[in-house]
């Protein structure tokens, strides 16, 4: 009996809807957790696996050595790899292609790469315009490379104990 | 008098709360669910065919996308039945970095399917107070693997990295000064651990709103109770599992009944429902959010104090430190092998399941002796369950049948795999 009246006394003071629409009111003028995203941004870890780079070491000369560990370790086939022996005797890639749309941003390239050369950025904001533009060709990979060297560089300092 | 038929309706694919591409094809009398017959197939990417033709670790990806709302449960059940069939020991740190991320992906999931499933029933704002909480969560995931979502990130042999010992850290600018600043970092001046041990004092309160805004509410109560109910037995025979399950009454968690990793050696309850409708089974979800946030506790206590290996040592199976390399010669051989051929998997077959947010997701792999799976088979546990919404749903109301697709909590990436 007791019960009965307790829920008829509930349903008629809309008690539970009255109490949600307090936490509400309380969340409404509390402090905001956005930002303001282009100008703004949510912190990134410098784990972070965006779009690729080819790197250079210090003195210029290009990393990558064509050994094609990441072209054999690439889940969806997105590398292609052509290779030729330079002047020098030294091995080096002819032809550098990602293909943006076909890659998983599994990271697993630059975990094979013996010599640190292909990398992923933090870079996430990026489109292209035309059919063809995401193959990312050589040239264009050192460009960012190039572009994010010292960013990529001290991301990489800070996690080297742990892989 | 003119002859009564049965109106037959089209619900999606393209239907907002159709949960991505489900399309059900409903038979109404008047607004009664007379037939349900759900068509899948829509987002089929044949993910147990590719995996045949790659080695063991290229597929580890794939597994991310398979239940994409919960994606290091189903790296770890991948990498689970690799571990089982070589007969590979894990570290242990290893194994408690698992179970605590596998518990950051239940809440994860569970807190998607609570925004989602109140929004397909009419409140709003869980699914803004979730995606909150679920943001600090994918903050996790990006701390300690580099992506937001696909992970990648448990290898066979461990994990793929140890926890970072920094978080990053909101930057100061036009809109928010110092201390804005300041308290947008309150939580990220440690390491990741304590990020995580944050949350998890935090999260009991969070979850609290969320009830406050549900439990007690008389739409929400409408909407939900004796909707879609199914008696213990019948769950059984339709092969429920996971919540679904456990909201019929049967106290049923692999977790508990085939203990994995170190849960055995974790303390914490199994919530079950009674009545079997989609009320319970919230209920049921809500619970398991916050006895998955006690596991994240005793995790991180455990994680602080036993720092270790991650990986085996093992270099027929898991890379060497990149480190050791660049330095020696029989690293660098290995490295090269294992990058290029993989590993071969003795020759055989195992069976190998654990209590995904869904249910069991099971897998089944067959080797022959080579690098890559001779058959694998996927069993997703939303599956069974999408099959038994013909069941549930007859008999009620075309309104129903969106509560009925919201508690089942069904995600079509496992389902058409």
């Amino acid at each position: 009996m007791m019960k009965k009246i307790r829920n008829l006394i509930r349903s008629f003071t809309l008690s539970e809807l009255l109490r949600g629409m307090r936490l509400t009111g309380r969340r409404f003028t509390s402090k905001k957790l956005t930002v303001r995203y282009p100008e703004e941004k949510t912190p990134q870890s410098p784990r972070f696996r965006g779009l690729h780079a080819l790197r250079r070491y210090p003195s210029g000369e290009e990393r990558c050595i064509g050994c094609k560990l990441c072209e054999a370790v690439c889940p969806a086939l997105a590398i292609t790899i052509d290779t030729e022996e330079r002047e020098d005797g030294s091995r080096r890639t002819t032809r550098y292609d990602i293909d943006l749309f076909k890659c998983v941003y599994c990271g697993f390239c630059e975990e094979a790469c013996p010599v640190d050369a292909i990398v992923e950025t933090r870079v996430f904001e990026y489109s292209f315009f035309e059919r063809g533009q995401q193959v990312m060709n050589k040239e264009m990979l050192l460009e960012v490379g190039a572009k994010h060297e010292a960013q990529i560089a001290s991301d990489r300092e800070v996690s080297v104990l742990d892989r | 008098m003119p002859e009564l038929r049965n109106y037959t309706m089209n619900f999606g694919p393209q239907h907002p709360a159709a949960h991505g591409v489900l399309r059900l094809v409903l038979e109404m009398e008047g607004e009664v669910v007379q037939r349900a017959d759900p068509h899948i197939g829509l987002l089929h990417r044949a993910t147990e065919k590719l995996a045949e033709s790659k080695p063991y670790n290229h597929s580890i990806g794939y597994m991310d996308r398979l239940d994409y709302v919960s994606m290091m449960c189903n790296e770890h059940v991948y990498v689970l039945a690799i571990e089982k069939l070589v007969g590979l020991e894990v570290p242990v740190r290893a194994q408690y970095i698992r179970v605590m991320f596998d518990e950051i992906t239940r809440i994860l999931n569970h807190l998607l399917w609570l925004g989602a499933h109140a929004l397909d029933i009419g409140a709003m704002t869980v699914f803004l107070y979730a995606f909150r909480e679920r943001e600090d969560l994918m903050d996790c995931y990006e701390a300690v693997s580099g992506a937001r979502m696909h992970a990648t990130y448990y290898r066979p042999g461990g994990v793929h990295r140890d926890l970072p010992a920094q978080m990053p850290k909101y930057a100061e600018s036009r809109w928010h000064d110092k201390k804005d600043v300041a308290r947008l970092n309150r939580a990220r001046t440690g390491s990741l651990l304590d990020f995580i041990e944050d949350f998890t004092q935090r999260f009991p309160g969070c979850v609290d709103e969320y009830e406050t805004l549900l439990t007690e509410n008389r739409i929400w109560k409408q909407r939900t109770v004796d909707i879609g109910i199914v008696s213990p037995e019948r769950a059984l025979q339709l092969g429920f599992t996971g919540p679904m399950l456990r909201g019929s009454g049967v106290e049923w968690d692999l977790r508990r009944k085939q203990p994995y990793e170190v849960y055995e050696h974790l303390d914490f309850q199994v919530p079950v429902g009674v009545n079997g409708d989609c009320y319970d089974r919230y209920l049921v979800r809500i619970e398991e959010m916050r006895q998955s946030n006690e596991i994240i506790r005793q995790c991180v206590d455990w994680l602080r104090a036993h720092p270790g290996p991650v990986m085996v040592d093992n270099h027929k199976i898991s890379p060497p430190a990149r480190t050791q390399m660049k330095m020696g010669m029989e690293e660098l051989i290995h490295h090269f092998k294992l990058f290029t051929e993989g590993y071969c998997l003795p020759q055989g077959e195992v069976y190998c399941a654990i209590e995904h947010p869904k249910g069991e997701m099971g897998i089944y792999l067959v080797s022959d002796g080579a690098n890559k799976p001779y058959r694998l088979k996927i069993r997703a546990p939303g599956f069974a369950h999408l099959a038994a919404l013909d069941e549930m749903s007859r008999g009620h109301m075309l309104a129903d049948v969106v509560a009925i697709i919201g508690t089942q909590d069904i995600v079509f990436g496992e389902i058409d795999r």
